[in-house]
């Protein structure tokens, strides 16, 4: 019972938020690592291409809500995630068409192109406040929890509660799903074939014929699908700020360079492994050591790694060890 | 007989200067505020009850000789120091002479070292409570009308102790003000016989609060006390906390208390109580009359208090006879306490007068003033508690 106990707490409070941030930021660190190896810059703008998405989808949100519709038990941002991702998509190509295309027919040097990226990510970050505000907003409906903690202990008789959010159970399924989607798009269409083929070796890819307009456009409107997804995510999960999805960027480009900068997997894998280290080792364990120790070896202190201070920190320092030794990631994505 | 030709002769040397003041028609009172960041929801009211007791000021023309007292506004941004700096020296430059503010900690401290005590300047703030303002060398220059969080570490403390809580676990949002406060509850709980599991900072703006919640579940304790900010990171921390099952009940000191916390949090919040700065004098009552037909909320957070800060500043003007920051300092204390006619908000024609006859006023105003050691309002409080989903007072300490 007791050892049930540990883990029902260790999973309630380091388990489940930390699956649901890993897979947002996964998502989030697929959008960088796909323009990285398709287009070859880091992109910047990533941050508030996701707040760009978030904030279309909260105002058709709103404008649902408003006429009366709703999604039953889930939150109606998922309807109106279609809305987000198309408007999303329009401004990709048209940044692409007014800014990169130019930078690209002169073949700039890729850290042009980043400087560019980060003109553009003011360029959105005004853009987003101007239009939503700089403020928090809310937008989650629909039914709050899968279980709550309450009922759980009900329903169990544990004395530790298990909570699951609504939000936290559709982060993790639609992310099952957009990776789906992505690999299957990636290793079996053609375009995703010719897009594969365009990141490994551009010149050999246009001598068979493939086209790098239409290449570089299918990565956008991907890039605008995933950064959307992942706003709107985040934003259910927590709450939309502007501010909040710029700071997003560190997160997620360690996720993506941890993994391998231009691989789909490790962009996968760094989400997670990010979001894990940021919980658990500034997790106090005791807690959990309360209920598997025998009753003299209980801990007195809070049997804490690090103070949550240092939250950010983890992550940097696991990226500064993996460009130290392994600086292409730890499923060979390109050197930075 | 000696005294009345003592009298006379101050009478005599105040109406002297007066007039040498009042050729000038003009006192001038700068109002730093954080107009954007993150109060930028109570400045507005603030600064309205600011200008309101300059208008009164104004009107009864009884200052130095029926002086005008023109305001102006210049933004601290509450957490920015190089904003909160280049907005002082702006009044100054406009040539201000007295400063009402600023308002957060952080940037009080900065403005007051870099700004006010280089340049001779009075500044009275109407709210920035950090413990850490004390003791920072300034010249005899600094004044709040609210109190120190120090004093709001004890209240805190004796409300959780009268509720039968014996141990908490605390978080502050990384700032000055935050640290401050946690410091003060941690250290007058503890001397209560009381047990902290854990203190652990958290940042604003951020999302995601997992690690933190994490933390203080594991720490355990019957109450999360959460000194932080109520659009911020405390709201997110409170959340999670509820989310998680971790608490149930929370402790909610100043920066927490308004109505948008029980809206954003919902019934699940009900039972959690707190204290802010508030008191139930006779003065409270006439101001909360006085603001009724106003253009700003009479009844938000720290609007009693700016109104009293501007009173001080130009009550003070008056009893030394002048409008330089040098010669008015050093009489804050004297007309904010006894002896004297006691002053409620709207009488502050009526005190001028007084005053400019050579006698001495104990004024009270919105927030019954009482200034403490170095110039700090002594403090009382409101306790309250959320009951179906509205912020409501149990009593005041």
């Amino acid at each position: 019972m007791d050892f049930l106990n540990a883990l029902v707490a260790f999973v309630n409070f380091v388990g489940v938020p930390a699956i649901a941030y890993g897979s947002q930021l996964a998502i989030g660190a697929l959008g960088v690592t796909l323009v990285y190896s398709v287009l070859r810059f880091s992109n910047f703008a990533h941050g508030d291409t996701m707040a760009f998405g978030t904030m279309i989808t909260i105002l058709v949100t709103w404008w649902l809500q408003s006429l009366g519709v709703s999604f039953g038990p889930l939150p109606t941002a998922l309807l109106a995630l279609p809305a987000g991702i198309a408007a999303t998509m329009a401004l990709m190509l048209f940044t692409d068409r007014t800014v990169y295309k130019f930078y690209r027919a002169q073949k700039a040097k890729p850290v042009v192109f980043v400087m560019v990226s980060l003109g553009v990510m003011f360029m959105m970050n005004g853009l987003v406040r101007f239009v939503i505000g700089p403020g928090d907003q809310r937008f989650a409906d629909g039914e709050r929890f899968l279980i709550s903690a309450r009922d759980f202990k009900a329903m169990t008789g544990l004395r530790e509660g298990l909570a699951i959010k609504t939000t936290q159970g559709i982060t993790v399924i639609t992310a099952v799903i957009v990776v789906a989607l992505l690999f299957w798009f990636l290793n079996k269409t053609r375009t995703g074939k010719s897009m594969r083929a365009y990141s490994d070796n551009e010149d050999l890819a246009l001598l068979s014929g493939i086209n790098p307009e239409r290449v570089v456009m299918y990565t956008w409107l991907i890039v605008a699908s995933l950064a959307t997804i992942a706003g709107v995510l985040y934003g259910l999960d927590k709450s939309f700020k502007p501010f909040t999805y710029f700071q997003l960027l560190l997160p997620i480009f360690a996720a993506a360079i941890v993994g391998g900068l231009g691989s789909p997997i490790g962009a996968i894998a760094g989400g997670f492994i990010i979001a894990f280290s940021e919980v658990t080792i500034t997790y106090a364990w005791k807690k959990v050591l309360t209920y598997v120790l025998p009753e003299s070896l209980k801990p007195d202190g809070l049997v804490q790694l690090l103070s949550t201070d240092y939250k950010f920190a983890v992550s940097f320092t696991i990226l500064v060890i993996v460009l130290l030794f392994k600086p292409t990631g730890l499923f060979k994505g390109k050197a930075v | 007989m000696k005294k009345l030709m003592m009298a006379t002769a101050a009478a005599a040397l105040t109406a002297g200067t007066a007039f040498a003041g009042g050729h000038a028609k003009e006192v001038k009172l700068g109002i730093l505020l954080g107009f954007t960041g993150p109060i930028e929801s109570l400045t507005p009211h603030m600064a309205g009850a600011a200008e309101m007791a300059a208008a009164e000021v104004s009107a009864s023309g009884k200052l130095l000789d029926g002086a005008k007292v023109t305001t102006m506004r210049g933004d601290s941004a509450c957490i920015d120091n190089g904003i909160a700096t280049a907005s002082a020296e702006k009044l100054l430059s406009d040539g201000v002479n007295g400063i009402m503010g600023s308002d957060c900690s952080g940037v009080t401290g900065a403005v007051l070292q870099n700004v006010a005590v280089p340049n001779g300047m009075v500044m009275v703030s109407p709210s920035a409570s950090s413990p850490g303002l004390s003791t920072m060398e300034d010249n005899g220059l600094f004044f709040r009308t609210t109190p120190s969080d120090a004093r709001q570490g004890q209240i805190m403390a004796e409300v959780l102790k009268d509720r039968g809580v014996n141990s908490i676990a605390l978080t502050y949002t990384n700032n000055d003000y935050g640290k401050g406060l946690s410091d003060a509850i941690k250290t007058s709980f503890e001397a209560a016989g009381g047990e902290v599991t854990i203190v652990a900072a958290h940042e604003d703006g951020k999302g995601d609060y997992s690690a933190e919640v994490g933390a203080l579940a594991s720490a355990g304790g019957d109450v999360l006390v959460v000194a932080g900010y109520l659009d911020q990171g405390g709201l997110g921390i409170i959340q999670g906390a509820l989310d998680t099952g971790a608490f149930d009940t929370f402790g909610l000191p100043d920066g927490m208390v308004g109505d948008s916390l029980p809206q954003n949090v919902g019934p699940d919040l009900d039972g959690s109580f707190g204290q802010f700065p508030g008191s139930q004098s006779q003065g409270a009552d006439i101001f909360a009359e006085m603001t009724k037909d106003a253009d700003f909320d009479g009844s938000s957070a720290y609007v009693g208090e700016s109104y009293d800060a501007a009173a001080l500043i130009l009550l003070a003007m008056q009893a030394a006879g002048s409008m330089n920051p040098a010669d008015y300092a050093g009489k804050i204390l004297d007309v904010a306490n006894a002896p004297g006619e006691p002053i409620n908000p709207g009488e502050l024609g009526k005190a001028l007068e007084i005053l400019a006859a050579g006698g001495q006023i104990d004024y009270q105003g919105a927030t019954g003033v009482e200034l403490i050691g170095p110039g700090e309002s002594a403090g009382s409080y409101r306790e309250i508690e959320i009951k179906d989903g509205a912020v409501t007072t149990v009593k005041y300490r």
